[in-house]
């Protein structure tokens, strides 16, 4: 006995409205960041000797650091890509781990819980209805940086060539970059009372997700980069290759899992807090 | 409500409630804050979960059917929050969104009769008008349960006539109300059960009638040196002296007894009456 009428994705449509300025901010970054470096390209490419023999000097560990030794020089239209996007990269995790540590938690800090939770949905519903919002949100930034990214190159690259195709390949493990980023909050903001500082978190996850790749550049070896998205999608690998690597993409994957689960098993049994 | 139990962690909220609301009652839950009414009302609505016991309503298992439960309950928390961006009308859109039917006329009235400016943003109303904002969001799909959890703190007192007035016109349709409250006499008013709880636990369920009637009487006495010894043969409770030579206490049983046991001592003046229900409450506080 539903009294409600199916189909009507009233949450849904609530939490994409929620998120629309949101979105439109950090879109702007997104492109923003993109073209202002893309700007810088065509000079750096004519240069490319140059660049690369500075670079050459900088210490080995570095330019590993930054994943820099591992690629093609700067000259090149994906070598100088590779560079900015890790940028892009660090900008969505930062989002979407926004988005997980609020995701829950949001309604129990701000007391809408309350109001929501007493409504006739069950809470798997709600859930489901929430994570689609995001979802969307999230693609759509995806499809932002993928067009901003290839307009960009479009525009700066002076008729040097790149493999199209490969792009299009790196651009499609966006989604699941973000969504690893999004369920480690996720799965937080369902397990805690009461997050506060879902900034400090969000930037805290994104950074050392980013860190832990760093030092994986610098030690060498795949150990460390099985810990993190940023190797599991590895950007110069990508972009050389236009194919994924599987078995280290995976463990994302196996991660959002995990984080799905635990949070469809004990977000449907949480106490939740009163003020 | 059969052998309900919260505990937070090893803090207790309530333990072994047990409670019948009968459809078409307004059902009073009274008790000091703390003792553990918002929990039970929490549980109800499966935003907490019970340790043990279960509850049913409407024939229904609280937390199995949840969903299918709340789409006929109306609720008003006790603290109200909602999304401080919105507008009024939008909030209650969305909240009217979840529930089946078409209630912009029903919206209206009620924010109406409550004066409530619809126009207005959530972030910029008192806390008064907040939670008239909750009455209206609380009534607004006609719901055929209705739990109201400390409803009358932040209003006026003009406020609380209108609220009492709306709430009654409600029951008189045949919605079962569920009035949480610590403020007796609002409870005495509007009542006809009522159920007392203190410490997670129910002392007593009683018609609000027999509860006053329960034969309690309320005794003052004046005269010179009364004491306690003279009366303490008799069922009495509360016995306190007052700054005029006069005592008073509570007595439960025959009204003859007392009176024969008053004959034989030095009294000037006596008042007998009915109890306040604030004294009965604050006799079985004791």
């Amino acid at each position: 006995m539903n009294k409600r009428r199916d189909g009507k994705m009233t949450v849904f449509l609530f939490e994409l409205k929620t998120y629309r300025w949101s979105l439109l901010w950090w879109a702007v970054g997104i492109i923003a960041l993109q073209f202002i470096m893309m700007i810088f390209y065509p000079s750096m490419a004519q240069d490319a000797e140059t660049i690369d023999l500075i670079i050459k000097h900088y210490p080995e560990e570095l330019l590993r650091a930054f994943g820099m030794s591992e690629q093609a020089s700067l000259a090149t239209v994906f070598g100088y890509y590779t560079f900015i996007f890790t940028f892009a990269q660090l900008l969505l995790s930062i989002q979407s781990a926004y988005y997980g540590f609020n995701f829950l938690s949001t309604e129990e800090s701000n007391y809408t819980a309350d109001f929501l939770y007493t409504k006739p949905l069950n809470r798997s519903r709600i859930i489901v209805e929430k994570q689609f919002a995001i979802l969307c949100i999230l693609v759509i930034t995806a499809m932002v940086t993928a067009l901003s990214g290839l307009s960009a190159i479009e525009l700066f690259r002076d008729g040097r060539p790149y493999e199209a195709g490969n792009y299009w390949v790196l651009m499609g493990t966006i989604p699941v970059f973000q969504v690893f980023f999004f369920s480690i909050g996720m799965v937080v903001s369902a397990c805690t009372k009461k997050l506060k500082s879902v900034i400090g978190f969000a930037l805290g996850v994104a950074f050392f997700f980013y860190i832990i790749n760093g030092m994986r550049g610098i030690i060498g070896g795949d150990l460390l980069g099985y810990l993190t998205p940023y190797y599991h999608f590895e950007v110069a690998y990508i972009l050389e290759e236009g194919m994924i690597p599987w078995n280290r993409g995976m463990i994302s994957i196996f991660v959002i899992l995990l984080c799905h689960g635990m949070t469809y098993f004990y977000y449907p049994r949480k106490n939740l807090p009163t003020v | 409500m059969e052998n309900l139990t919260k505990y937070y962690g090893k803090q207790k909220g309530i333990e072994n409630v047990t409670l019948d609301v009968k459809e078409g009652e307004i059902f009073g839950f009274i008790g000091p804050n703390g003792a553990g009414k918002s929990t039970t009302i929490r549980t109800l609505l499966g935003l907490i979960f019970p340790t043990s016991g279960k509850a049913e309503i409407f024939g229904k298992d609280c937390i199995q059917h949840g969903h299918e439960i709340r789409s006929q309950i109306g609720y008003l928390p006790a603290e109200v929050f909602y999304y401080e961006k919105m507008k009024v009308k939008d909030l209650l859109k969305y909240s009217a969104s979840f529930y089946k039917g078409d209630f912009t006329e029903r919206i209206n009235e009620l924010a109406q009769l409550m004066e409530l400016d619809l126009n207005r943003k959530i972030e910029d109303l008192s806390y008064g008008n907040k939670k008239k904002v909750g009455i209206v969001q609380g009534l607004l799909h006609r719901p055929k349960l209705v739990f109201l959890d400390e409803p009358t703190s932040g209003l006026d007192p003009l406020m609380q006539k209108k609220f009492f007035q709306l709430i009654r016109k409600e029951n008189q349709k045949g919605v079962t109300v569920f009035f949480s409250s610590h403020i007796l006499s609002e409870v005495q008013y509007l009542c006809h059960r009522v159920a007392i709880i203190k410490d997670g636990s129910i002392i007593k369920t009683e018609a609000i009638e027999d509860l006053q009637k329960e034969s309690y009487k309320k005794v003052h006495l004046k005269g010179e040196n009364l004491a306690y010894e003279e009366y303490q043969h008799l069922n009495i409770t509360n016995f306190q002296r007052d700054h005029y030579n006069g005592v008073q206490f509570l007595y439960r049983g025959q009204i003859r007894e007392l009176l024969s046991a008053i004959e034989h001592t030095r009294i000037d003046d006596i008042i007998i009456e009915n109890p306040t229900l604030e004294e009965i409450f604050l006799h079985y506080y004791e």
